[in-house]
């Protein structure tokens, strides 16, 4: 079978840091692959080298049947790429952001003349067309940049943090806009997220990469099942005696209990089975229920069991991108 | 090259909505033509001078009366009588005079004994346009003085006879290549240089480098829409500065076309040096930290201000090698002396080569990847 995507054991080192340290996988044509992990996990610096941004240190992958080294112009004119920077041309219109990337990728007048309005009103920014790209919002810059991306009707479209920064609406809105210009193309998508939600949603799978290194991939309901916990229970307590976190742990179905306070975080195999058992304690011993929330598991649990921090603090060399001109955001 | 073209559509586009930058690009020039043509270009006149009489004979009336009509009629120098020769060297040096011309007790005596009369000149050379030019009005008057008050009728001094072979030159026409010059590079730096950079800052070359865009076609396609550029400035302070400066028939059609020529090889020849020293370069500060120093290194030394001749040797190599000296040798041949295009082919060669050799290191160091 062929992959629209197939990464084989690629590693990128900048002097002795490993940045992605032999990753391997493969993306079905067709699917929409998400890549999550903590800021300075190496998910740029993968996507980097399938565009052919970056040359691999080791180790290769084939984008649309193409290798990225030895074949990079063919890798180029199968793929869409937005990067994780505003690359818009803030002083031209829309249309000419689009006009001026078709003549790039060489796509010829007639096909361009019925791709860019097609394109912009699929992204609903046709009205717009004649406004400078300066005087748009950034969510409807970053439909610029989805439009500009597939003037060349590329096979494989490459997204790295499209959604970062955007208010939830104009979020929203450009996933609405992917999945409705994925519909109606045979396009396979690799996309970076931080938004959890986001990936549940839209993603059929997804990979989770830390310290440059896959460590977990599969489509979101087999990997929020993979974590120990199905539900997470809530509850805070009055009257509690000092051996209740050890009386709540041997109620049916509980895994962990943590406590803060009087604030208990209880991990269960079965919501529903739990809190009737813990009413039922807390009933026996007269302990008084001031609050209890059942929760599903979330991908935001499966990505902090994975990457076991939500935080990730790290030094870097500061380099001419950090500069007070660049307008590039965070992210390796 | 459909590609190229494309990167020049682009910057051309923007360049369009961005007239401030074509303003900025030539207020510069225009102001440096006109302050520095305007400032250098006059002779000097009202110079101060303290005529300190100490002897009050004939010839020192005579002395006093020459300098009286040099003070009166070309203005070069105002008199001040002093009778302390003390107070006269200290406002000197206090520089409430420029110069102070002392005739000295003995100086009848000796004119009439034929024994070597001297007048003396202390003069402030801390500043040494004003002391070459008061010892240059000075010494001409003695020369008056000392000529006999009836000529031989058959001269046998031999004299030197002036033949110009052009119309006056004012400075500001002398200035005018330069600045046309400048003009060009100033286009190059902030149209060309500082944008390609804070391009490359904010991402945008990203875009460019997931094309199938080649490195030749993307370092041409920078090239030539930062000549087009480059080359509307240096037209339109051309035209300007010619009005401006009083350049005689600024409007030749034949002028104007050779003029166009080294326009457009000047502008090449300067963007794909600023390419060239740009090409690895990220840091937004770093075009406009070496903005001032290029303009100093390449403007000064190419004699657009001052003749090459009198530099020491080591600048002479920098002038040798200075795109500026052979843009400013054009212009000045073709504005101040109208001359044809075989007087600049030298000029041009040297340009076209340079452009060359530049563009293709540049597109040698240009990195495909980030």
């Amino acid at each position: 079978m062929s992959f629209a995507i197939d990464v084989r054991s690629i590693v990128k080192k900048f002097g002795d840091f490993t940045a992605v340290d032999g990753i391997s996988f493969a993306v079905e044509e067709g699917e929409i692959f998400g890549l999550l992990g903590p800021n300075g996990a190496g998910k740029s610096t993968l996507i980097r080298m399938l565009v052919t941004l970056l040359p691999p240190t080791a180790g290769t992958a084939l984008v649309g049947g193409f290798d990225i080294i030895k074949q990079a112009d063919d890798v180029r004119r199968a793929i869409g790429v937005i990067p994780q920077a505003m690359t818009s041309d803030l002083e031209l219109s829309v249309e000419e952001n689009l006009l001026i990337y078709a003549k790039l990728y060489g796509v010829p007048r007639e096909k361009r003349q019925r791709l860019i309005p097609e394109l912009l009103e699929a992204v609903e920014l046709l009205q717009w067309k004649d406004k400078q790209v300066k005087n748009l919002s950034g969510g409807m810059r970053r439909r610029v940049e989805i439009a500009r991306g597939l003037v060349h009707e590329p096979r494989v479209f490459f997204l790295d943090e499209p959604t970062t920064g955007l208010d939830p609406v104009s979020r929203t809105a450009v996933w609405e806009m992917l999945q409705r210009v994925k519909a109606n193309r045979n396009l396979t998508v690799l996309i970076t997220t931080h938004y959890m939600d986001e990936a549940d949603k839209l993603c059929d799978r997804i990979a989770i990469v830390d310290h440059g290194k896959l460590v977990a991939l599969d489509s979101p309901l087999t990997l929020k099942a993979s974590i120990p916990g199905k539900n997470v229970l809530e509850a805070s307590f009055s009257n509690a005696p000092p051996d209740w976190q050890a009386t709540l742990a041997t109620l049916p179905y509980v895994e962990k209990v943590d406590a803060q306070g009087n604030v208990y975080r209880i991990s269960s195999g079965n919501g529903p089975g739990t809190t009737l058992a813990l009413m039922e304690a807390a009933a026996s011993a007269q302990v008084t229920v001031h609050s209890l929330a059942v929760q599903s598991t979330t991908l935001d649990d499966v990505f902090v069991h994975y990457t076991g921090h939500e935080l990730r603090d790290q030094l870097q060399e500061a380099s001419a991108m950090d500069s007070p001109f660049m307008l590039r955001r965070g992210g390796r | 090259m459909s590609r190229m073209w494309a990167i020049v559509e682009r910057e051309l586009r923007r360049f369009r909505r961005s007239p401030v930058l074509m303003v900025m690009s030539m207020i510069f020039p225009l102001a440096q033509l006109i302050v520095l043509g305007y400032a250098f270009g006059g002779n000097v006149h009202h110079l101060r001078v303290a005529v300190v009489d100490q002897d009050h004979g004939l010839p020192a009336v005579k002395i006093r009366e020459l300098a009286q009509a040099a003070s009166s009629g070309a203005k070069t120098i105002d008199l001040l009588d002093y009778a302390d020769q003390g107070q006269a060297v200290t406002d000197l040096r206090n520089g409430r005079v420029n110069g102070v011309l002392t005739i000295p007790p003995e100086f009848s005596r000796r004119v009439l004994a034929k024994n070597e009369p001297r007048v003396a000149l202390i003069e402030d050379n801390t500043d040494n346009v004003v002391a070459n030019a008061l010892a240059a009005n000075l010494s001409s008057m003695l020369i008056a003085y000392n000529e006999p008050p009836t000529t031989a009728r058959v001269a046998a001094k031999a004299t030197l006879d002036v033949v110009e072979v052009y119309p006056y030159v004012p400075y500001i026409q002398y200035l005018l290549p330069g600045s046309i010059a400048m003009a060009i590079f100033m286009m190059v730096m902030i149209g060309g240089g500082i944008i390609f950079i804070d391009d490359k800052a904010r991402g945008l070359h990203e875009g460019y480098l997931v094309t199938p865009i080649s490195k030749l076609e993307l370092i041409a396609g920078f090239n030539v829409s930062g000549t087009i550029k480059a080359v509307l400035a240096g037209f339109t302070i051309m035209v300007i500065g010619s009005l401006i400066a009083g350049v005689p028939n600024p409007f030749n059609a034949f002028r104007i076309l050779r003029l166009m020529v080294l326009i457009v090889v000047t502008a090449f020849a300067l963007i794909s040096m600023m390419f060239l020293l740009m090409v690895r370069v990220s840091d937004p500060l770093m075009p406009r930290a070496i903005f001032g120093l290029l303009n100093t290194v390449l403007y000064f030394p190419s004699g657009a201000v001052y003749p090459q001749q009198g530099f020491p040797p080591w600048m002479q190599v920098i002038a040798k090698v200075d795109p500026f000296t052979y843009a400013v040798h054009g212009f000045k041949s073709l504005l101040l002396k109208n001359t044809g295009i075989d007087a600049i082919a030298g000029d041009l060669l040297y340009l076209v080569a340079f452009s060359a050799v530049a563009m293709a290191a540049a597109t040698s160091l240009f990195k495909r990847t980030l």
